[in-house]
């Protein structure tokens, strides 16, 4: 490749063809590369240096308070935390499920079809809207509660179900057909086939799928403010029908106050917490992937 | 086919007419197999079995008479329907939305097409060999063990994973790696293993579609010998496109032609020196497919 866009050998008896263009969009491509690199770097040098003596384990630890140098993250730390796992035990159940149905039972008719239109569609509705949802049936409708953890683990569940289903799909429709014949062959059922078979096999990409949707829960805002959840709450939740905050509603929160600490030191804590959750996430989704494939 | 079989068919089909001459009947078999010995038990039987793919019909009006404990081989060009009709016999063609099948198929004088049979049930005694080595992604041990795992026969697993891996004639190779992983094996040993699954849980018929297809000589002859010893205990059915190797293992050959016909079906020797019919000599010979 790289020798293809070297500038032509001179004098090699044969002529030369120019490479004026090759040259050109190399280096064109590289440009676009470096905007989306050198952007994210800056603004995570931008945070980062600007979290510097906000970000300690006192800030941690502490619940929020007025005075920013005595403000803490814990509650939207364990909140987020909180939310995360039971949106896991709700969506990864479901998710797997429909992703089962879809791939070994459903026949390829046009209800099926349109399920999994549908499916694709909901994954791009915007997250407003799911909080308009959350609102009407589980806050309103089903009585969780304005701005409890169940009503906010439900909602966002909700939001990335469909990119779990696709996911579970995608790991399901990878596993090779010989696999499901070997089984069969062998005298098993469609769902000793899937438990023993399929399920295993597809269990990485299952799980590397389910946990970078949660990546993307993590950071979900629009839906807990259209449920109510209260931006900043001063302890822990201690049941599903607790109040709950979230890392990115107590940013949002601190950066609307007055106060410039707050602006800058405060937010930028919060925001290079909330960065480490979400990238130590992806790190696991990656580890397991790695894992995978080196055993097979 | 037994001769008294033959004569009641025959009267079947003929009422009026005088049964037609040995050779001249369209599915060509009926006859030759007068003067052999008709001892040996049938274990599976089709009857005017037709298989279609939505329109496309894959398998047509096939008769077959296949003895118990030996090893009837399967060859004919590529679209000849011989993996079809492998299939039919345990059912997997049932996993094809689009298969269809007409005629009747006795598996132990029992119609595996009947609406009270279980394909699940039939695949338990009827075991299959793929032409790619499908191991799972599970320790040798557990690959072998799957079958009695699945069938719930959960006594004495080791000593039968045990056995099996002997019959399949792996047991000396991997005796000392049982838990590492069945991917780990070469190609050959891994059908070897696939092997040792199919017979694991003692099924009566052992299917094979082109089990050696993808293997190195070396192993390919490891598998055909195993072939024959299994022989002893189980009967073999072998799709495979290699003829020399039909010659070599079978005792009996099936022969399709294009547009999915029983051609003929012998002896392996008599297919072999001396057939009935041109269009089988052209294609043993060479001279097509």
């Amino acid at each position: 490749m790289a020798a293809d866009t070297r500038d032509a050998p001179a004098d090699s008896g044969f002529g030369q063809v120019s490479r004026t263009k090759d040259v050109a969009f190399r280096l064109l491509a590289l440009a676009a590369t470096l905007v989306g690199i050198v952007s994210l770097a800056a603004l995570l040098a931008n945070v980062a240096v600007d979290a510097i003596g906000w970000l300690d384990w006192g800030f941690l630890t502490s619940p929020p308070h007025p005075n920013p140098y005595e403000a803490g993250f814990f509650p939207a730390l364990i909140g987020s935390i909180a939310i995360m796992l039971l949106i896991a035990l709700i969506t990864f159940p479901v998710g797997v499920g429909a992703a089962v149905y879809l791939e070994e039972y459903a026949n390829d008719g046009y209800l099926t079809r349109f399920i999994q239109l549908n499916i694709a569609n909901l994954a791009g509705v915007p997250s407003v809207v799911y909080g308009l949802l959350g609102l009407g049936l589980f806050v309103g409708l089903l009585g969780f509660g304005y701005g409890t953890v169940l009503a906010a683990a439900f909602t966002v569940g909700l939001l990335i179900l469909p990119i779990i289903i696709i996911a579970a799909q995608e790991a399901i429709r990878a596993v090779p057909d010989s696999q499901r014949q070997a089984s069969y062959g062998m005298g098993a059922t469609k769902w000793q086939t899937i438990r023993n078979v399929v399920l295993p096999r597809a269990m990485p990409g299952i799980m590397t799928g389910t946990i970078l949707a949660l990546g993307r829960a993590i950071g979900e805002t629009a839906p807990l403010i259209m449920i109510a959840a209260p931006t900043t709450v001063f302890g822990i939740p201690n049941s599903l029908f607790s109040k709950v905050s979230a890392m990115p509603l107590q940013i949002y929160n601190w950066a609307s106050y007055p106060q410039t600490e707050f602006q800058y030191g405060v937010v930028a804590a919060g925001v290079v917490t909330l960065l480490v959750v979400l990238l130590t996430i992806n790190s696991i989704a990656i580890i397991i992937r790695n894992r995978y494939q080196q055993r097979t | 086919m037994t001769n008294e079989q033959m004569t009641s068919s025959e009267t079947e089909s003929t009422t009026d007419q005088p049964a037609p001459t040995p050779g001249t009947d369209s599915l060509a078999d009926r006859g030759d197999t007068e003067g052999e010995p008709t001892t040996d038990r049938t274990i599976l039987e089709a009857r005017d079995l037709s298989v279609y793919y939505g329109e496309e019909r894959a398998l047509n009006d096939v008769d077959i008479e296949i003895p118990e404990k030996q090893v009837t081989a399967i060859i004919g060009p590529s679209g000849c329907g011989k993996s079809t009709f492998l299939r039919c016999i345990n059912r997997m063609n049932d996993l094809v939305d689009s298969a269809r099948v007409d005629g009747d198929l006795l598996f132990d004088g029992k119609n595996v097409y009947d609406d009270d049979v279980d394909p699940v049930a039939l695949r338990r005694k009827i075991g299959m060999v793929f032409q790619t080595p499908n191991p799972f992604p599970k320790s040798i041990r557990d690959n072998v063990a799957y079958g009695l795992k699945v069938q719930g026969k959960d006594d004495n697993v080791d000593e039968k994973v045990r056995t099996a891996l002997e019959r399949a004639a792996l047991l000396e190779e991997v005796e000392d790696q049982l838990d590492s992983s069945g991917l780990e094996l070469s190609g050959g040993q891994q059908q070897r293993l696939c092997i040792a699954r199919a017979i694991a849980p003692d099924p009566d018929v052992i299917l094979m579609d082109e089990p050696a297809s993808a293997l190195d000589p070396v192993a390919t002859s490891k598998i055909e010998d195993l072939i024959e010893d299994l022989a002893e205990e189980y009967t073999v059915i072998i799709v495979t496109h290699n003829m020399q190797q039909a010659a070599r293992i079978s005792d009996k050959t099936a022969v399709f032609l294009t547009g999915g016909e029983l051609v003929e079906f012998d002896d392996t020797d008599k297919i072999f020196e001396n057939p009935e019919h041109d269009r089988v000599e052209d294609y043993i010979t060479g001279k097509f497919g």
